[in-house]
């Protein structure tokens, strides 16, 4: 396996500025670096406020930085997700840049099967074996097939969020971003999804993490990165 | 093939470049210019009187932009200048090749005409003279919609907003369009109507791989249809971006005003 960064930001750095507050400045964090590889988990370290999320939320292109780049690896080549167009990024997201946030965006009368089956169909996977692969996958993580025809919006939080993990892990993306997947999660649960994590970086995927649970974070990171080295003076 | 695993293609299906529609000397929409590629939904948010209804119909060919170019794909003549095409043949290729859905059925649908035949109309426009087969095109896009085949005669008043809402859906899409417009589609409707309405149009969009160009006041519509957004104010675009990027980190001072009104439930 090469090694070859899957991730690789440079120089990052976001300033929030809120223009119905008198163009008030929040710097965040600013000259960012860091590379991940695969089979590399990098949890990302430091207090509540430091811009963990802010981090995990620019390399996914949902928050746009002020400077820098974040260049992922996609087709073989590196596509800068702070500079692609909008359909760049959406098929970097498609394909290779998977994330799984603290909450559920429930579509109203989805079934939670139809929900998780949806990155596989997106991808042209054949419908029959996208089911039997989102069956599998709620089986293994414990949703009672009394759930699967419903639309999750009545779950319970820990429900939602198997859905959640479901929906990102059954696409095996190459790089995986995880902000505290199994933060409404009981122990079992949790060693569940450890397990899924494991499994992909055994399969050489390359994740960042932001884990609160300190035995999710043990068990799972290769390496810790404080993000409030590179805190943005204010 | 699924169609769900569209990939969007690098060349642009429809190209707007520095479009500007003075009413005299009332701004309707100033210098906009954007792509739209296959497959690709592109949604046009701001308050009313922003100009985005202004803005879709010039790009839609119905309103003579004072300067400025649009330029479509037309399977007859490649990427062409829409108003350079002579009147005939730009109402040829837009019953042909463009669906439009506005925001009261009223505006979309003929209401003397039965359900069944405002949604067949399109195929006999486009010279279809095989009656049973219309027919069963049409039943087959009132399933489609959820709507009951049984009262294919009826006249849309005798249907209910919603219902009348997806005849126009039907309507707009039976001919096989590759572009759509649509005016707030859900704008009129109630919630629980107006969810089903957006699941509809979201699949069907999925489906058949359309491109979409949505006018929409209201963000979670927006969120759940668009792959990216235009924001506009006073007739300009004020920003433009992927969707859940504009939404959760709006740059413009206006469009961070527009994402902080919306009312959390």
């Amino acid at each position: 396996m090469s090694s070859q960064p899957l991730i690789v930001v440079e120089d990052l750095a976001k300033t929030f500025v809120l223009h119905n507050a008198e163009s008030a400045a929040i710097p965040v964090f600013s000259g960012l670096r860091l590379e991940v590889g695969p089979g590399e988990c990098v949890v990302l370290a430091g207090e509540s406020g430091v811009g963990k999320s802010t981090l995990m939320r620019a390399i996914y292109g949902n928050y746009l930085p002020s400077g820098g780049a974040v260049r992922v690896l996609h087709d073989s080549a590196y596509v800068d997700i702070t500079r692609a167009s909008p359909h760049q990024v959406i098929d970097v997201r498609r394909r290779t840049l998977g994330y799984v946030s603290q909450f559920l965006r429930v579509i109203p009368r989805i079934s939670t099967l139809q929900l998780v089956m949806e990155p596989l169909l997106e991808n042209g996977v054949d419908p029959a074996e996208a089911r039997e692969r989102a069956e599998g996958l709620l089986t293994a993580l414990r949703l009672p097939p009394a759930h699967w025809d419903l639309p999750p919006a009545t779950f319970s939080g820990g429900e939602q969020q198997r859905v959640n993990i479901a929906r990102s892990f059954i696409r095996n993306y190459p790089v995986l971003l995880l902000d505290e997947p199994t933060a409404s999660l009981d122990a079992d649960n949790r060693a569940i999804v450890v397990g899924l994590i494991r499994q992909a970086l055994a399969a050489g995927a390359a994740m960042i993490g932001i884990f609160h649970d300190h035995d999710v974070r043990d068990a799972v990171a290769t390496r810790l990165f404080p993000v409030s080295d590179f805190k943005a003076a204010a | 093939m699924n169609a769900m695993a569209k990939t969007i293609q690098a060349a642009p299906l429809l190209s707007v470049r520095d479009l500007t529609k003075w009413y005299g000397q009332i701004l309707g929409c100033r210098d906009v210019s954007f792509e739209l590629r296959p497959g690709e939904v592109l949604g046009i948010v701001g308050e009313s009187g922003s100009g985005k209804t202004t803005l879709l119909n010039c790009i839609s060919g119905r309103l003579a932009p004072t300067s400025g170019a649009v330029e479509f794909d037309t399977s007859r003549f490649g990427l062409t200048d829409v108003y350079g095409l002579s009147e005939p043949d730009r109402r040829r290729m837009q019953r042909e090749e463009w669906g439009f859905v506005h925001q009261n059925p009223r505006d979309g649908l003929r209401m003397r005409a039965s359900g069944g035949a405002n949604v067949a109309e399109p195929l006999m426009n486009l010279g279809g003279r095989h009656y049973g087969k219309m027919r069963q095109a049409t039943i087959d896009w009132l399933q489609r919609v959820e709507l009951d085949t049984r009262r294919i005669d009826d006249k849309p008043r005798r249907f209910s907003g919603g219902m009348q809402q997806r005849i126009q859906v039907a309507r707009n899409l039976i001919h096989g369009p590759r572009l759509v417009f649509m005016d707030e589609p859900t704008g009129g409707l109630d919630v629980s109507v107006q969810a089903r309405l957006l699941d509809l149009l979201r699949e069907l969009v999925r489906d058949l791989g359309l491109a979409v160009i949505i006018v929409t006041h209201d963000m979670a519509v927006a969120r759940l249809m668009a792959d990216r957004l235009m924001v506009m104010k006073g007739g300009e675009v004020v920003e433009t971006g992927l969707t859940d990027q504009v939404l959760d980190d709006p740059q413009h001072p206006y469009s961070q005003l527009l994402v902080s009104s919306v009312l959390q439930i």
